[in-house]
């Protein structure tokens, strides 16, 4: 699995290993693919987020980027007609129940929504889809972090997180749109044997989890 | 929901004895919480954490399994259970609203136990007679062509049948 091997994405030729995640191949050699869901250390992505597709030469259709291994020879391009339709309609799913309030949220201009939507020409707002305000209230409980259920995109890096360098007590609960990230019992963070060590906030592409100053 | 102490014992040992006889996979655990319900009605907070202690897996994953399938119930059954049809039919019907009537008189949400256990309120999705949409289901009696007005009517009248026999309020 650890052969050098060469690929090319975009028209640019990549030296990366055999096996590496066609994601990160790129984004270590300066090619930005849009992701909210895949971390570097994570050898098992759920894939949930639909943002980062890629066309593969030879294959029928685009595929996520973050599961796809490269192999020797791969001709690769981040865009293409169907990739910017999948990762449109993707991006305007998940920013259709986001709470947009850039100018007072502490990630502005370190978002990764805002990151994809400038890279890629894509609005904040939804043109095609209704605004879903879900109107949950923001868990400011613990001493360390405050959680906004509002702004979450539900990627779970926070979840991954917290059981690697956390207490372990977040998690998903519920399903569909009622989908959050909850502790046992859906009790508030203060009380559920959050240690603070803010890993959870590190971790969030966005602006739902976050450090208290 | 507030558990007596005796539930709260009673979950967690009969938790103990499901997990006694069972390996530790993953893959086990939702048959483990399918005989807790089996067992209790329901799958209380206590036994979560027993079982969350037997798989050795944080006790917030079997709470988001919990959560996530529609057969499991997070409070005990009361002592009639109320179910609103939510199928097609049904909701085309309006049974949402007959859910949000029920919610209103019990003062409770779908999936929850009102605090005296009288009353469940849960959703199911289709009956097998649509015809008399909206359809709720009490007990074993089915009641069909539901209005908001009949729900009322059917507290009051449950009330006034408790009071007639003696039963506390």
């Amino acid at each position: 699995m650890s052969e050098k091997i060469t690929i090319t994405i975009d028209g640019k030729t990549i030296e990366t290993m055999a096996g590496h995640k066609i994601l990160w191949a790129a984004m270590d050699s300066g090619i930005y693919i849009p992701h909210l869901c895949s971390a570097r250390d994570n050898h098992s992505p759920s894939a949930s987020c639909r943002l980062c597709f890629v066309e593969i030469e030879g294959y029928a259709r685009p595929v996520t980027s973050c599961t796809e291994g490269a192999a020797e020879g791969m001709v690769i391009s981040t865009r293409s007609q169907r990739v910017d339709r999948l990762v449109r309609t993707g991006f305007e799913m998940i920013i259709s129940n986001h709470r947009i309030e850039c100018r007072s949220c502490p990630r502005n201009r370190s978002c990764s929504l805002q990151q994809i939507a400038k890279e890629r020409g894509l609005k904040l707002k939804p043109a095609r889809l209704e605004k879903l305000n879900r109107n949950l209230p923001v868990d400011d409980s613990a001493q360390k972090v405050a959680h906004d259920p509002n702004k979450c995109v539900l990627c779970g890096l926070c979840v991954r997180a917290c059981k690697e360098k956390g207490a372990g007590i977040l998690g998903f609960s519920h399903r569909g749109f009622d989908r959050v990230i909850t502790t046992f019992l859906g009790a508030p963070l203060g009380e559920s044997g959050c240690d603070g060590c803010a890993a959870c906030a590190s971790a969030c592409p966005v602006g739902s989890m976050t450090a208290k100053q | 929901m507030i558990l007596t102490e005796e539930e709260i014992r009673e979950a967690a040992e009969k938790t103990r004895e499901i997990t006694a006889g069972c390996d530790t996979a993953r893959g086990s655990l939702i048959p483990v919480l399918q005989k807790i319900q089996d067992r209790l009605g329901y799958v209380p907070a206590p036994a979560m954490e027993e079982a969350a202690r037997h798989f050795g897996i944080p006790a917030v994953d079997v709470y988001g399994i919990v959560t996530f399938y529609n057969q499991f119930r997070l409070t005990p059954p009361g002592r009639h259970r109320v179910k609103v049809c939510m199928g097609t039919a049904c909701h085309m019907k309006g049974g949402n609203i007959i859910m949000e009537s029920w919610e209103r008189v019990l003062k409770i949400k779908v999936g929850e136990t009102t605090p005296d256990r009288e009353f469940s309120l849960e959703r199911v999705a289709c009956v097998g007679c649509c015809t008399m949409a909206p359809v709720l289901v009490k007990d074993e009696t089915v009641i069909g062509k539901m209005t908001p007005t009949k729900v009322d009517g059917m507290l009051f009248s449950h009330q006034l049948a408790n009071k007639k026999e003696g039963v506390p309020q």
